[in-house]
C-alpha cells in the first residue's frame, strides 16, 4: 500500500464504522435487555414451581429426633429463610442468586454451584462436540444434496437423514455401545477420560481444552477418544434434522433471481455458492440449529446414562428423584439460561448475515 | 461490437421452445424483442449467456467477435459473461442480493473481471452510480438494497451490468416491475447508455409501448419463432405479419398501426404517453 492511500483509509474508517455500527449496537442491547428479562422470568418460574411440589423439605432434611423438637425445626426453619413469606423468599432466594449462592445440595451436602461447576462443563463439551459436528456435517450435506437434486446423492441423503431423526437417541447409544465398545472394541468404554488418568487441570471444565492447554496430549487424545461416540450418537438427530433443512433452504434461494444475477455476471462458481446461496439459506438454518441444541440437551441425559458421562444430565435424574430441590432448581436455572444465551446468539447471528434485521 | 443469434434452438425436458430464432443486435442500435408471455423471449436472452434452465439442449449459433458462445465451457464463458455481454432482469426487488450493499454488488465482478483493487474499484463504482443518476453516490454505496425504491433498484441493477464495460446488454423486461411514472426514467437512461457507449441493446418486453418509445429494431416473436423483424417505425406502422397487427390491435386505447384506414388516427404515436421526458 503506497504511503498516501493509508492516511485516507485511515482516516475514513471512523465514519463509516459509527454509521455502520450504531444500528446493529442499538440491536444488541435491544436483545440483551430482552434476554435479562427473561433471565428473571425464569428465576421466578423455577422457584415457584420448585414450591409448589408437595414435600417439605425440612422432614427431608432433619432425621426423625430432630423433627420430634419444635424448636429444632422452627431454628431449621428460620436459618433457611422458610418461616418468611413466599415473596420474601424469593427475594432472598435472589438475593443469594446475585451473589453466586444457589443454596446447599440436600445430596451433596455441597453448595449447588459446586456441584454444577463439576458437572455442567461436562455435558457442555459433549453438546457442544455434538452441536460442532451436526452443524459441519448437515449444512455440509444439505448442499450437497441440494446442488445433486433428484440424483443418486440425494436419495442417499434423504434416507439417511430420515434414519437419523427416526432412530431414538437412546436405542442408538445402547447399539452403539455395545457395538462399538464391547464387540469392536473401536472406541473407549464409559467416562470422559480413561480410568488411569487424572482430570487436567481445571481451568474452562472442558477435558479437550484444558488438557490442550495444558499440554497433557495423552489425555487430550484420551478425552477426544470418549468424546467421539456419545457425541455422535447425540448429533445424529441433529444432523439429520440440519440435513432436510439445509436442502430445502439452498434449493429455495437457487431458485431466487439474484443467484441468476450473479450467474450474468460472471461470478465463479464458488463465489456463487458461499455469498449468494449458502449465506441466505443460513437464517432458517440457524433457527433450527438454535432449537436442536435445545434437543441436544435434553437428549444428553439418556446418552450420559448409557456412556456412565459424568454431566448434568445424570445431576439432574438424581436430584429429581431424590426431591433435592436446591440442586432440581440450579440445574433448571442453568438449563434456562442456555436456552437463553443461544437465542440471544442465534439473534446476533441473523442480525450479522441478515443487514434487514439491523438496518431500517 | 455485433450480437448474432441464428438458427437457435431450445429444448427443454425434450419439447422444443425455440425453433431457429435469427436476430442481430448491433452497436449503439436498441433491438426490441416483443412477443407475448411463452413465446421465447427471455429464453432467447438467457440462451445468450447460457443461464437456460438445467437439461435444456441448444443448437444453432449465438455469435460474438467471431466466437459461437454456445460452444464455450462454463469457465470460458464466465469470461464473457458481465464482461462483455450483461443482462438486466425484471425485477430489481429480486435481482439484487439482499444481504450485500450496493457497493459490495457493484464492485465484485470488476475485481473479478477486470483485476481492479478494492479502492480503484470502489472509485468506480461511485462514477456509475453517477451516471445511472442515483441521488448521493458516496452514501448510496454503503446501503442495500431494500433502502432503495423499485427504479433506483434497478438504476443500480443497470449500474451493476455496465460495471466492467460490456459491448453487448440484455435487457429483461426492465420495467415491466416498475411504476408507469419511473419506467420513462429507465428507458430513457437506457437509450443514452446506449448512444453514449456505443452499446448493442437487446431489450426483451411484451410491451410495445416501451418498444415504440426507444427501439430502433424491433422483432416479433410468436411460439419459439421470429416473425416478423426490421425498423421501429416499419414494424409498428406497416406490420406485415397477422401476428404483429393483432398484438398492435390488442393495445387498449391504441389505434395505430392496424391497417385498417377507418380505425387508424395519423400522427399518434404508440408510446406511453409520448416520448419519455
Amino acid at each position: 500500500m503506497s504511503p498516501t492511500s493509508a492516511p485516507s483509509k485511515t482516516g475514513k474508517a471512523p465514519s463509516r464504522a459509527s454509521r455502520k455500527r450504531s444500528p446493529l449496537a442499538r440491536f444488541l442491547v435491544r436483545r440483551v435487555v430482552t434476554a435479562l428479562l427473561l433471565a428473571l422470568g425464569i428465576t421466578l418460574v423455577t422457584f415457584v414451581l420448585t414450591n409448589l411440589v408437595p414435600g417439605d423439605p425440612v422432614s427431608a432434611n432433619l432425621g426423625q429426633r430432630a423433627l420430634g423438637d419444635p424448636a429444632i425445626v422452627a431454628q431449621w426453619r428460620a436459618d433457611h429463610g422458610l418461616d418468611k413469606p413466599l415473596p420474601q423468599q424469593y427475594l432472598l432466594y435472589l438475593g443469594g442468586l446475585v451473589h453466586g449462592d444457589l443454596g446447599e445440595s440436600q445430596q451433596s451436602h455441597r453448595p449447588v454451584s459446586e456441584d454444577l461447576a463439576d458437572f455442567v462443563p461436562a455435558t457442555l463439551e459433549l453438546a457442544g462436540a455434538a452441536i460442532l459436528v451436526s452443524l459441519v456435517l448437515g449444512v455440509a450435506f444439505g448442499v450437497f444434496a441440494a446442488l445433486r437434486r433428484d440424483r443418486l446423492p440425494d436419495h442417499v441423503l434423504r434416507v439417511l437423514s430420515l434414519v437419523g431423526i427416526s432412530v431414538p437417541t437412546f436405542w442408538l447409544a445402547l447399539v452403539a455401545f455395545y457395538i462399538f465398545f464391547y464387540r469392536l472394541q473401536v472406541t473407549p468404554g464409559s467416562g470422559r477420560i480413561d480410568p488411569g488418568m487424572t482430570a487436567p487441570p481445571h481451568v474452562t471444565g472442558l477435558y479437550t481444552i484444558d488438557s490442550a492447554l495444558a499440554g497433557q496430549w495423552d489425555v487430550f487424545s484420551s478425552a477426544i477418544g470418549h468424546l467421539i461416540a456419545p457425541a455422535l450418537v447425540l448429533a445424529l438427530y441433529t444432523i439429520g434434522l440440519l440435513t432436510r433443512f439445509t436442502r430445502s433452504a439452498v434449493l429455495e434461494v437457487l431458485g431466487q433471481d439474484y443467484v441468476r444475477a450473479a450467474r450474468a455476471k460472471g461470478l465463479p462458481g464458488r463465489v456463487i455458492l458461499f455469498r449468494y446461496v449458502v449465506r441466505p439459506a443460513l437464517v432458517p438454518i440457524i433457527t433450527v440449529a438454535g432449537l436442536a441444541f435445545g434437543s441436544l440437551l435434553s437428549g444428553t441425559v439418556l446418552v450420559e446414562a448409557v456412556f456412565a458421562w459424568p454431566g448434568v444430565g445424570q445431576y439432574a435424574y438424581k436430584s429429581a428423584t431424590t426431591l433435592d430441590l436446591p440442586a432440581v432448581m440450579g440445574v433448571g436455572l442453568v438449563v434456562g439460561g442456555v436456552y437463553l444465551i443461544i437465542n440471544l446468539v442465534v439473534d446476533v447471528l441473523y442480525g450479522v448475515i441478515d443487514p434487514r434485521v439491523r438496518v431500517s | 461490437m455485433t450480437l448474432t443469434i441464428s438458427a437457435l434452438k431450445v429444448s427443454i425436458g425434450g419439447s422444443e421452445i425455440l425453433h431457429g430464432v435469427d436476430l442481430e443486435v448491433r452497436a449503439g442500435r436498441v433491438h426490441g424483442l416483443a412477443g407475448e408471455s411463452g413465446s421465447g423471449k427471455t429464453m432467447t436472452g438467457l440462451a445468450v449467456l447460457g443461464l437456460l434452465p438445467h437439461g435444456s439442449r441448444t443448437a444453432g449459433r449465438i455469435e460474438l467477435a467471431g466466437r459461437d458462445l454456445l460452444g464455450l465451457s462454463t469457465k470460458e464463458l464466465n469470461v464473457v459473461r458481465g464482461a462483455e455481454i450483461a443482462m438486466v432482469f425484471q425485477d430489481p426487488a429480486t435481482s439484487l442480493h439482499p444481504m450485500l450493499t450496493v457497493g459490495r454488488q457493484l464492485t465484485e465482478h470488476m475485481r473479478h473481471h477486470l483485476g481492479l483493487g478494492a479502492k480503484e474499484a470502489r472509485a468506480r463504482a461511485l462514477e456509475l452510480l453517477a451516471k445511472v443518476r442515483i441521488p448521493g453516490p458516496e452514501a448510496a454505496i454503503d446501503r442495500y438494497p431494500h433502502q432503495f425504491s423499485g427504479g433506483m433498484r434497478q438504476r443500480i441493477a443497470i449500474a451493476i451490468a455496465l460495471a466492467c464495460e460490456p459491448k453487448v446488454l440484455i435487457a429483461d423486461e426492465p420495467t415491466t416491475a416498475l411504476d408507469v411514472t419511473v419506467q420513462a426514467g429507465v428507458l430513457r437512461l437506457l437509450r443514452g447508455l446506449c448512444d453514449d457507449l456505443g452499446l448493442a441493446v437487446l431489450l426483451v418486453t411484451h410491451d410495445l409501448g416501451v418498444m415504440s418509445a426507444v427501439a430502433d429494431e424491433v422483432s416479433v416473436m410468436k411460439d419459439g419463432l421470429v416473425v416478423e423483424t426490421g425498423p421501429r417505425g416499419q414494424v409498428l406502422r406497416e406490420p406485415r405479419h397477422p401476428y404483429t397487427r393483432a398484438l398492435l390491435d390488442a393495445l387498449p386505447g391504441e389505434t395505430v398501426g392496424t391497417g385498417t384506414p377507418g380505425r387508424e388516427t395519423p400522427g399518434q404515436d404508440l408510446t406511453l404517453g409520448g416520448e419519455p421526458r
